[in-house]
């Protein structure tokens, strides 16, 4: 397959697009989505290069939102502009939905069961294990004080002394980024 | 009567959306801390019950949105749930990816990659102290947790193999 960089963009149908993104989110469970979707978008369709999908990850990851969501929202649009853009989302929200909803349903009618609850109650606790796993992972990319400390800052007010998360937050994002802004004038000059 | 819950799911959603860094564990803490201490909706051991389901469950762990919507408003709570859980923060990425293809030399795309890191480690730790706080927990899930955390940061162990080996233990142990 040919990698230049002006290469035209497939055409892709509407359906076909929506019909991956569908696949996908049916049949990838926790954190796979990524890889399931690099299979079936860059190796086996030739929708986008390797680069391309590289950087939807990353922005993917770091946009506020579900990653897979921002992924299909990312290819989705590339490919067919908006509209590409929620009918890739919609395919991948779209079976989840329902499934949580048929496990919704089962809660209510078994919830109150002592066996029910001991299988949740073992399930939340992997839960939170995966939550730690994934905050590890980003962990490892926040090296410098300035950002470990607002990293700590935002664990420490939000987390342990539940202080509201939003203002925190729209407080703490700009001066992070500027932050980061300032280093990288500052390496250049 | 319905309406206004239907508002105050959209309320209660939208802005947590926003500000989901990192994905969906970012937002749990809030959302425990809205939807058991100031709405009470439900209590801490219930919303737990969900935040498990959502986390066994396919797709994103965001559709926690979408159970407690239901608990809270039936089918239309779920779809509200939903749609506000997604659409401010797909808007926000659709932005964003028009921007980071328009701009390829602002210093600001790095900048911003780089910015947004910190912030979704503080959430997602603060999301994970949440859960444990909102569930009760026994030694034995703290212990599960670790486990859990360890094998999935350190080896390649599948995160359905660790949930079906643990639905079995805590099952078992019911018999003992």
């Amino acid at each position: 397959m040919t990698a230049e960089l002006s290469a035209p963009k497939p055409h892709v149908p509407l359906l076909e697009l929506m019909g991956v993104f569908f696949r996908v989110g049916i049949t990838s469970f926790g954190g796979s989505t990524a890889a399931w979707l690099y299979k079936e978008i860059v190796e086996r369709r030739g929708w986008l290069d390797d680069d391309h999908f590289l950087t939807a990850l990353t922005l993917a990851q770091v946009l506020p939102g579900a990653n897979p969501v921002n992924l299909s929202i990312y290819v989705g649009s590339q490919l067919r502009g908006g509209i590409g853009g929620v009918a890739a989302a919609f395919g991948m929200i779209g079976p989840p939905f329902v499934i949580i909803l048929i496990l919704g349903f089962l809660y209510r009618q078994y919830g109150d069961s002592t066996m029910a609850h001991a299988i949740l109650a073992g399930l939340a606790a992997v839960g939170v294990g995966m939550t730690l796993s994934i905050g590890v992972k980003l962990a490892r990319k926040v090296r410098k004080p300035a950002p470990v400390a607002i990293a700590v800052v935002l664990f420490v007010t939000v987390g342990v002394l539940h202080w509201p998360m939003i203002p925190m937050v729209l407080g703490l994002t700009p001066l992070s980024i500027g932050l980061e802004h300032m280093r990288a004038r500052k390496r250049a000059s | 009567m319905n309406d206004t819950r239907l508002l105050a799911i959209l309320l209660v959603f939208a802005p947590l959306s926003l500000i989901s860094f990192g994905g969906g564990q970012a937002i749990i803490a809030e959302m425990q801390h809205q939807v058991v201490d100031i709405h009470h909706w439900m209590s801490g051991p219930e919303f737990a019950d969900l935040f498990a389901l959502s986390r066994a469950a396919p797709g994103p762990s965001t559709l926690i949105a979408a159970l407690i919507g239901w608990q809270v408003a039936g089918f239309a709570g779920a779809v509200m749930g939903t749609l506000a859980i997604y659409i401010p923060s797909s808007l926000v990425v659709y932005a964003a990816v028009r921007w980071w293809h328009a701009s390829k030399e602002s210093p600001w795309r790095n900048a911003l990659e780089r910015g947004l890191m910190p912030l979704a480690v503080g959430l997602v730790f603060a999301g994970a102290l949440a859960v444990l706080e909102a569930a009760h927990v026994s030694a034995l899930q703290i212990f599960t947790t670790i486990v859990a955390a360890a094998l999935l940061t350190y080896t390649q162990a599948s995160v359905y193999m660790i949930m079906a080996v643990t639905a079995l233990a805590f099952a078992a142990l019911q018999f003992v």
